[in-house]
């Protein structure tokens, strides 16, 4: 810093810590800190670094089963996948920065998970991302999706990682704070994983990647705070991407990792050297010394606050080996890469920070670490919503499906997916929409990884215990429809402000039906991050909370990649509805559509008939009999009808449901644990359901190029796609 | 057939094109490293796709003044097999190895889609196992794959039947101010084209990316297939 800055309460306070967490500063250091180790604490006790609202939370979900290598707590989950292989993955939010700079806000977001990724060994073989878009009627929401789009495009693309798969949802509560959250899958071998436990006292620091320059300084404090009316002016606190020095560093560090020269590594995302260097040390109980004066810099002049703050890109730290540095700086040369020894290990349990010959912040990591707040913040129970009463159905069925086919969370997303580069890898078995999850083939095996993102805020929002329970539900309904096996997931929690008891409560009830459900399914959750404060402050004062957003990412696994059947009508088939239909039409997409309301409750979930249900299906899938599958969620059974029609060109005659529930209810409803399912011979399948104790009934028979409805009504497939085409580039322009 | 695959920094799509030569011949192309200078003893090069130096500058412009370019030509003026896709057609545009240059697509958007080539240079060890007329299907994904040149280039290309493959539609119509067959806006909807003497080849779309029924497809096979017969020959 050029002027002197005098460090106290008030300047701790500007950096987000509260007065008392500024005490207990005090009383760990038994002095006033410096500038750089208030910076440290900050950023290190910020909500993003400690999770400090949520970790009472999240460790009530559950964590392991016998596949599960690596759970939470390493920079990413890691299960066995079998053959020696591993699948490690994990789901992150980059929401703040996408509303202030929408292209580099979601760009750098797609590089720092892939780091949370490769770090640990793996190569990233998918990407997905689950985005949450503001009302398609407000200005601001073009320039946002633009700008999302082409930044995720822009690094992926770049990176040589395909994008496969992904959700969007659009809503007048995400207008000022709109979500991106970024998944990553990466493949190692199962005994060829790195953590970040640093070991061994004298052992040389590491430094590889990009320079460090003044981006991104506090961007893990602005991420860990509402939005106000000044939020665009935080741009300088948003980082700039470099996908090529990505896909170098990539590379660099996988050769790298073929040989034995590393001892730990970690990736500098959030709070940068600061929190890889504490995390690293502090997991291996050891301590570190860093000398500044070795970090390459981008910029002249920068101090140790603003080195140990920044959150430039593409950058990582290791541990090595001494006798193999040279080993590790002839790749990195190779690679063009900057690679510098920036300190070593130490046996005093502190971090030490020196530059220009002074001491610029001595901290003791335990405390730093063990007396992190954690709150217990007041949660008030979600109401109960009251029951949907009296509603009518203004529409005839066929007006209602064109209408459903074309609205913004129903509509294509191939102007989306189309600038995502899906097949670079040659891995790609089923492209974005071709089945109900994206599957990927482990090269040289006969292995499928299938992969998916799901959650319906609006089920949150109206009972946020029912909607986390349905969000983990509907990725493994997703996951069986392809045939696979669901082995774990990656949570991505989004809440507003945690200091409002209403959404802390939101936040509680949410984490408890996805743990529930989690339980239920064997479905362990494995990485994941939390994401608070996002709302936003109105002009008026008032404040705009986004919906409760628990985004679950989850993976599965096929053994035999070639049994995966995707969600395209087969032709001279029988359609069978698996689950049972009671027509719940609470929160569904036609309340909304249709009679623009938001109201009732979600549809029920049973996790007993999900797993009855969803294991049904999956074995008639392994054993050949189903050919084709879709689950049935936003819209119905109609919708979902209607996308199978349309994914391959095929049509299908619809039954009459003669079920005693109204039409509307019966087609539109969003009952769960259900699926449509193409087979040879209905009847038999039937039976077997009905062995197995699942519901199952003949819906459909497959032919031509129609959908032709119960009345006897037939729209085309080619209709049905020109009214599910239409949305996104009518909205974007082109 | 031995095949070698000069990789850049930024290239990404070289294990899909070792994975499509491997498939007809048997055996893993060897991967070559752009500080090379010597191509070792191969019957054909690729240059594969991805982003080499980020396409900072411009498209293919860095990769072209790379160590390794210097073998690669004097290995094309011997009469070698050359194959460059997407980015390794814009850096064979860069060198001269081609004639034109790609820009921006029309609409300014990365795409990522399938297309329809159709064939209209038969003949050819890219396209021998083709006939005029055909048209085949194939993954595509660039940013700047938008082929141009001018209008003498185009007369001699066009004349000496050295397009090798325009975009279409399912069915063969060849429509260029339509976006829907032609989505990047290619001059005369040129996806691909040949040196004069028809051994480099230059395409945007990514053929080694449809080489097995589990992706979606074998389309891309043939080309594949036909230089292991032509270069053996």
């Amino acid at each position: 810093m050029n002027k002197p800055v005098t460090v106290d309460e008030s300047l701790a306070r500007e950096f987000g810590l509260t007065s008392e967490e500024y005490g207990r500063v005090l009383s760990i250091m038994g002095r006033t800190p410096s500038l750089t180790e208030l910076g440290v604490f900050s950023v290190m006790w910020s909500e993003h670094c400690s999770y400090k609202s949520s970790r009472k939370w999240l460790r009530t979900l559950p964590t392991k089963a016998p596949w599960v290598i690596h759970g939470p707590g390493e920079n990413a989950g890691v299960v066995d996948i079998g053959q020696g292989y591993a699948a490690i993955f994990k789901m992150e939010s980059h929401n703040h920065p996408s509303f202030i700079e929408p292209y580099q806000g979601a760009a750098t977001g797609v590089g720092g998970i892939l780091r949370d990724v490769f770090t640990m060994g793996a190569r990233p073989i998918a990407n997905l991302n689950a985005l949450r878009f503001g009302s398609p009627e407000n200005p601001v929401t073009r320039r946002v999706i633009d700008g999302v789009v082409r930044g995720i495009g822009g690094y992926g693309n770049c990176v040589g990682v395909p994008t496969v798969g992904g959700e969007i949802n659009f809503h007048p509560a995400y207008d000022g704070n709109p979500l991106v959250n970024a998944m990553t899958v990466g493949l190692a071998r199962k005994d060829r994983i790195f953590l970040s436990a640093a070991a061994g006292v004298g052992n040389p620091v590491v430094y590889v990647g990009s320079r460090t320059g003044r981006d991104g300084i506090h961007g893990a404090t602005m991420s860990s705070a509402e939005f106000d009316e000044d939020a665009l002016s935080k741009r300088p606190t948003v980082q700039v991407g470099d996908p090529f020095i990505e896909k170098l560093l990539i590379e660099a560090c996988l050769e790298l990792m073929a040989t034995d020269a590393i001892v730990a590594i970690q990736d500098m995302g959030a709070a940068g050297l600061t929190s890889s260097s504490v995390e690293m040390a502090g997991k291996g109980g050891v301590g570190i010394e860093l000398d500044l004066d070795a970090v390459p810099q981008r910029e002249p002049n920068m101090t140790a606050y603003e080195m140990m703050l920044s959150e430039s890109q593409e950058r990582m730290l290791m541990v090595l080996r001494p006798d193999r540095t040279d080993v590790a700086r002839k790749i990195f040369e190779k690679w063009e890469l900057d690679f510098a020894i920036i300190g070593h290990l130490t046996d005093t349990g502190h971090i030490v920070v020196k530059h220009k010959g002074q001491l610029e912040a001595d901290i003791p990591l335990d405390p730093l670490a063990e007396q992190a707040p954690i709150y217990d913040r007041p949660a008030t129970p979600p109401k109960a919503p009251a029951p949907l009463e009296g509603v009518h159905a203004p529409l005839s069925l066929d007006a209602t499906l064109l209408k459903l086919v074309g609205s913004p969370d129903l509509a294509s997303r191939a102007w989306v997916w189309n600038q995502y580069d899906s097949t670079v890898g040659g891995q790609t078995v089923r492209r974005p929409g071709a089945a109900d999850a994206a599957i990927v083939k482990v090269e040289d095996t006969d292995i499928g990884l299938a992969i998916t993102t799901d959650c319906t805020p609006r089920y949150c929002q109206a009972d946020p215990k029912t909607g986390g329970a349905q969000a983990v539900a509907e990725a493994w309904r997703n996951l069986t429809a392809t045939g696979a096996r669901p082995l774990a997931v990656t949570d991505n929690l989004n809440f507003a402000n945690p200091e409002k008891p209403e959404i802390m409560g939101q936040f509680v009830a949410a984490v408890e039906g996805m743990g529930e459900a989690c339980s239920a399914l064997d479905f362990p959750v494995v990485s994941g991050n939390v994401s608070l404060y996002n709302e936003t402050r109105n002009p008026d004062g008032s404040t705009t909370a986004i919906l409760p957003t628990p985004a679950i990412g989850a993976l599965g696994v096929l053994d035999d990649v070639n049994k995966a059947v995707g969600l395209g009508m087969q032709p001279e088939s029988e359609v069978v509805l698996i689950g049972e239909t009671k027509g719940e039409l609470g929160q569904t997409i036609w309340l909304r559509e249709i009679l623009g309301q938001e109201a009732g409750a979600p549809p029920p979930v049973d996790l007993a008939a999900e797993k009855r249900n969803g294991d049904f299906v999956r074995s008639a899938i392994l054993d050949g009999t189903i050919t084709a599958c879709h689950d049935i969620a936003d819209g119905g059974i109609m919708v979902a009808a209607a996308e199978m029609v349309m994914a391959s060109g095929i049509g299908c005659e619809l039954e009459s449901p003669d079920s005693g529930i109204r039409p509307e209810a019966f087609w539109f409803g969003e009952d769960q644990a259900r699926y449509l399912a193409c087979v040879a011979d209905g009847k038999a399948l039937c039976e077997r359901a009905q062995a197995a104790g699942v519901p199952a009934r003949i819906i459909a028979r497959s032919g031509g190029n129609d959908l032709i409805l119960p009345s006897g009504v037939t729209i085309s497939a080619a209709r049905l796609k020109t009214a599910h085409e239409a949305f996104f580039p009518t909205l974007m322009g082109n | 057939m031995k095949a070698a695959i000069i990789v850049f920094p930024g290239t990404n799509r070289e294990r899909d094109m070792a994975i499509a030569l491997k498939r007809v011949t048997g055996q893993a192309p060897r991967m070559i490293w752009h500080h090379e200078t010597d191509l070792g003893d191969t019957d054909l090069v690729v240059l594969p796709g991805g982003f080499s130096y980020g396409d900072y500058l411009r498209c293919g412009a860095m990769a072209a003044h790379s160590p390794i370019m210097g073998a690669i030509k004097a290995f094309a003026q011997k009469g070698g097999h050359v194959l460059g896709v997407c980015n390794g057609f814009q850096i064979l545009t860069e060198t001269g190895l081609l004639p034109g240059a790609l820009l921006r697509n029309a609409n300014l958007r990365f795409l990522s889609q399938d297309c329809y080539l159709k064939v209209e240079a038969e003949n050819t060890p890219f396209t021998h196992k083709w006939k005029k007329g055909d048209v085949f299907r194939t993954p595509l994904a660039h940013g700047d794959g938008n082929y141009t040149a001018d209008i003498a280039t185009l007369e001699r290309l066009e004349g000496e039947g050295l397009v090798a493959f325009r975009y279409a539609d399912a069915k063969g119509n060849v429509q260029a101010d339509d976006a829907a067959s032609n989505p990047n806006g290619s001059v005369n909807s040129i996806a691909g084209i040949l040196s004069e003497n028809k051994r480099i080849c230059g395409m945007m779309p990514h053929p080694e990316d449809l080489v097995d029924p589990l992706m979606g497809g074998e389309d891309g096979l043939p080309l594949f297939q036909g230089l292991v017969e032509a270069v053996v020959r």
